[in-house]
This record gives C-alpha cells, structure tokens and sequence, in this order.
C-alpha cells in the first residue's frame, strides 16, 4: 500500500522541478533550438527552391541553345540550297550564253557565206554577161563582115519569131 | 514456498494482457506484412494501443500490490 | 519509422550502459555481503535473505541514499530531512537517525522529538506526522536529473546560438533527432497544426524527463538507481499536469462532447456524459499507473534476478543471473524509451482532443475520442 501512496514531499518537489523546467527549458532549450531548426528547415526549403528554379533556368537555356542550333542548321541548309540553285543557273545561263553565241556566229558564217556566194553569183554573171557580150561582139563583127550571111540570119531569125 | 493470493491475482490479469497483447503484435505483423508501406502508422497504433491493454494489465497488477 | 527511429536511440544508450551491468550485480551483491557479514559479527544462526525486504527498500524512497555496506556498516549519503511541524520549519540531517528505520533512535531537533519508521517521519512516541518535505533519495535524483536535462539542452542551445543554420553536430547532432521525433513523430499526429507551437515545449520537456529519469534509474550506482519514475508521487504530479494542462486548453467543443455528446440519441446522453466524466479522470489516471507500475515492475525484475544468486546462495547460479539480469536492463532500456513515448503521446493526444475542432456533419466519429 505505500508504494502506492503518494508521498506528498516528494509531490511538491516534483512540481517545483518540474515546473522550474518546463520554464527553464522552455525558455532557453526548446526555443532557440525549436528557431534555429525552424530558421534551417526554410533555408533548406529556399535552397532547395532556388535550386529547382536555378535547373529551371538552364532547362530553359539549353532549350534555347538548341533553339538556336536549330536555326544555324536550318540557315546552313537554305544557304546550301541556295548556293546549289544559283550554281545550276549559273550553268544554265552558261549554257544558254554559249548556245546563243554559237548560234550567232553559226548565222553570221552562214550570212556570209551567202555573201560571199551571192559577190561570187554576181561575179560570175558580169564575166558571163561580159563573156556574152564579147562573143555577142565577136559573133556580130563575124556577121558584119558577110552581110548576105547576116541577113539570111536575120530572115531565119524572124522567121522564128513566131509573130503571133 | 510462501506466497500470496495477490500473486495469483496479477497472474491472471497478465494472462489476459498477454492474450491482448500477442494478438495487437500478431495483427500489426499481418498488416505490415500487407501493407509494408503503412509500416510507421500501423507501429504507432499499436503501441497505443498496445498502452491502452497493458494500462488495464497494470491495474491488475497494481491491485495485487495493494496489501 | 517510429520505431527504427527508436530502436537507434535505444542502441546509443544500450552500449555505454552495458559496460556498467558489472557494477551492477556488483553493486547488489553487496547488500546480501552485508547480511551475511552482519550474520557473522551478531554470531546469529542464520541469516535469512529477504528477498521483499531488500527490493522494497531499493525502490521505495528512503531518508538518505544507501550506497554500499561496507564490513557490515551501511555506506550511504546522508540527506536534509525538512520537516513542517507543529514549531515551524525543522532541518536536520538524515544521518542522526543512524540507519535506524524501526522507530528506535529518538532525534531531538527543533525542540520536538522524531523517529523514522520505516522512512516516515513521526513524532516520538505518537502517531502523528510532521509535514515531510525532506530532501529523500527520491528528490536528489529528482535534482540530479534536472541538471542532467539542463546540462545537455543548455549545452545543445548554445551550439545552435554559435552555428546558425549549420548541421547539427556533438551533442546537438544527437539531441536534435530526438526533438523532431517528439514534434513530428509525437506532437505532429495529435494536436492540429494551428495549436502545435503551443504545446511542442511542454511535451519535449515531459518526454525528456521521463526518459532522462528512466535511464538514470537503470544505473545502477549513485547518482543513479533511484526509483524515481517509478514512484507513484512522480507519475502523479506528470498525470495531473496533463490533466490540469487538457481542461484548461479545453474547447467549448470539446467540453460538449463531453457534457452533452452530440449525435447521439437523447436518452442516451447523460450516460455518456458520466462515462465520459470518468474519462477526464481515468485517462491521466491510467497514465499515472502505466508509467509507474511498468517502471517499479522494472526494477523489481532486475533486482529479483541478481537476487536469484542470493535466494539459491550459489556462486554457480551467478553466469545465469548475470545473463537474465543483462537482458532484462536492456529490455528496461526499451521500456525506458517506451513508456516516455508513450506518456508523451498520449498527453499528445489528450491536448489534441481538447483543441480539436470537430466538424458537426460527420459525428460518427465522435466515440473516438475517448
């Protein structure tokens, strides 16, 4: 039974105690240390926060960078391209330029040819109307000299004229 | 050997405490084994409740060490 | 997580301690030596080893704290006996009783006249007791343990002043786990957030002196070994406080579920109202008693096995003892962990019943809260 009795001394010495602690360590153990685990478990969380939004920023950064390597291949390709069609025109123009050159001294060659062919023509049909009248000359000199010869020429020569 | 009735009296209520007991350990494993991740709050209620049993053990105990 | 948490503080106080179980059974031969060598010297036929008798004096409070028996005469400290009588304040010390606790050895002090039955204090030749605010064995371990607890947070406070924002190292490092298990672990599940700052210092400060005392009672020499938390005044003063501290922060709320429970049928409700007044009472009333009945159960256990070495009055029976007696302190040091997270979560509970703000739509969880 005396075990559980409560003895008052010691009732009153405990609650002294214990209050003295509860005050005691209230005041200068659980609060600066309850603060400073407080003070710590936001820096951790503002650290953890900053980190998260520092690995956002290079999320970002890297996507622009890929942006912009995207871009650089893009305009590398459309120079490419470009420089390949102005190649092909150029060879086009080349080709046409050429072409059409050749087509004009192949007309001029040609156009002097005709020249030349027609100075030739010309010149042969002076020396044939030359040669013509030479012999036409030849012929009535010929004739001349043998007046009856000459007018039976004539005769028969009218003769075929055929006066219809 | 000399002994007394109160002995026998706190056996009896640790019998029933044990029995208590035994089955709050036995079920808590069951849970844990079903649901290992709840193993904290399965092992936080039942030692409360576990408490709860033994405080009525104690009484038992504590009436028998009234003499 | 609870309990991994626990068992890691358990294993950090389990290894210094095991070193000491020598001293232990060392220690508590010695009153058996004594009763053998008092046999001895008083030439009497046999001396019986009493087994009650040794362990109710080792874990009921006493006048002065026996340390050892030396040669047949009792080593102890002796302690301010403080008494309020009829004359006013009386002090003198405990060692003018000589060892005496059958009522024998008058002490004249104060101009009344004392003896000491079995460690109360009566005035000579009456029934009558003086006002006893003695300073026992319990109080100074009381005091010793405070210090104790002062020691350790007031050194743990100052590493917190000087490294703000750092890792917690030293003592601080060991200290802070703790802590935060008693305010997310104990606190946290209990009582709503709103509510929580205001009840975190009081339960670190319960559950800390309830464990810190548990474990000096493990020790088995002086400063440690009293029966302090396993004393029925203690537990009495922490169970009030828990009492006092739940109704006073008690809401309109919480008193109605009490008084007039809602929800539940009319004719019903006086008789929860009684069940539920006797509640307010039995809930500290069975913390009161599972701390101190688990506790002194503890000590009792111990002592009984190093006393298996003295009842069989063999040397060979001591390896069996040693081992029993090894492995039920480190069961005690569980049950020291325990039992204060166990007060500490049920005071929890108590102060988050008496906040809590029920929601008056869903009452079936009312029974609950019991």
């Amino acid at each position: 039974m005396d075990l559980v009795t409560p003895g008052l001394g010691l009732i009153v010495w405990t609650t002294l105690v214990f209050l003295i602690l509860v005050f005691l360590l209230g005041k200068f153990a659980w609060k600066p240390i309850l603060n400073a685990v407080n003070s710590r478990e936001e820096a951790i969380d503002q650290a953890l926060k900053q980190a998260e939004s520092a690995r956002a920023e290079m999320g970002k950064l890297q996507a622009s960078n890929e942006q912009l390597l995207k871009e650089a291949r893009e305009e590398r390709e459309a120079i490419v391209k470009e420089g390949r069609a102005m190649r092909d025109a150029m060879i086009a123009e080349a080709k046409d330029a050429a072409s059409s050159e050749a087509a004009k001294i192949l007309e001029s060659a040609r156009t002097q040819i005709h020249q030349e062919k027609m100075a030739a023509v010309t010149e042969l049909k002076n020396q044939v109307a030359q040669l013509a009248v030479d012999m036409a000359e030849k012929i009535l000199r010929t004739e001349l000299a043998q007046p009856e010869v000459a007018k039976a020429n004539i005769d028969r020569d009218i003769k075929d004229l055929n006066l219809n | 050997m000399t002994g007394s009735i109160a002995a026998i009296g706190a056996g009896l209520a640790v019998i029933g405490v044990g029995l208590g007991i035994g089955r709050i350990g036995g079920q808590a494993m069951v849970a844990i084994a079903r649901q290992p991740e709840a193993t904290g709050k399965i092992q936080t209620a039942m030692l409360i409740s576990a408490a709860f049993i033994e405080g009525v053990g104690l009484f038992g105990v504590v009436v028998s060490l009234l003499k | 997580m609870v309990l991994r948490r626990l068992l890691t503080l358990f294993a950090a106080f389990t290894l210094p301690l095991a070193g000491t179980f020598a001293s232990s059974t060392e220690e508590h031969h010695a009153p058996a030596e004594a009763v053998e060598g008092h046999a001895a010297t008083a030439q009497e036929a046999e001396a019986e080893f009493n087994l009650n008798e040794m362990i109710m004096h080792h874990i009921a409070d006493s006048h002065g704290w026996h340390i050892l028996d030396w040669n047949g005469h009792a080593v102890s400290i002796p302690l301010p006996v403080i008494l309020w009588t009829s004359n006013g304040l009386v002090v003198f010390s405990s060692a003018e009783f000589h060892h005496d606790i059958e009522g024998h050895h008058v002490v004249a002090a104060g101009g009344l006249q004392f003896v000491n039955k079995h460690e109360k204090i009566y005035y000579a030749g009456t029934e009558d007791k003086p006002i006893d605010l003695s300073i026992t064995k319990n109080v100074l371990a009381l005091l010793v343990g405070a210090v104790v607890l002062l020691l350790i947070f007031f050194s743990a406070a100052r590493y917190y002043a000087k490294n703000t924002n750092a890792a917690p190292r030293g003592l601080a490092g060991f200290v802070e786990p703790l802590i935060l298990f008693v305010r997310d672990d104990i606190a946290r599940g209990a009582i709503p957030e709103k509510h929580l700052n205001r009840f975190v210092p009081y339960l670190l400060t319960l559950f800390f002196f309830i464990w810190v005392n548990n474990l000096l009672g493990l020790v088995p020499f002086f400063p440690g070994g009293a029966n302090l938390t396993g004393n029925i005044a203690v537990t009495f003063v922490l169970a009030v406080f828990t009492l006092v501290i739940t109704n006073v922060n008690g809401t309109k709320d919480y008193w109605m579920h009490i008084v007039w429970m809602p929800g539940v049928p009319t004719l019903l409700k006086p008789i929860l109202a009684l069940i539920e007044l006797i509640g307010v009472f039995t809930k500290p009333f069975s913390l009161m008693i599972r701390l101190f009945a688990n506790i002194t159960a503890g000590h009792i256990l111990v002592l009984s096995l190093v006393s298996l070495i003295f009842i069989f009055e063999s040397v060979w029976i001591s390896p069996g003892s040693i081992i029993l007696t090894l492995f039920t302190s480190t069961l005690e040091l569980l049950v020291a962990a325990l039992q204060a997270y166990v007060f500490t979560m049920l005071t929890a509970m108590s102060f988050g019943a008496a906040v809590e703000e029920h929601h008056h739509d869903d009452h079936a969880h009312a029974e609950g809260h019991h």
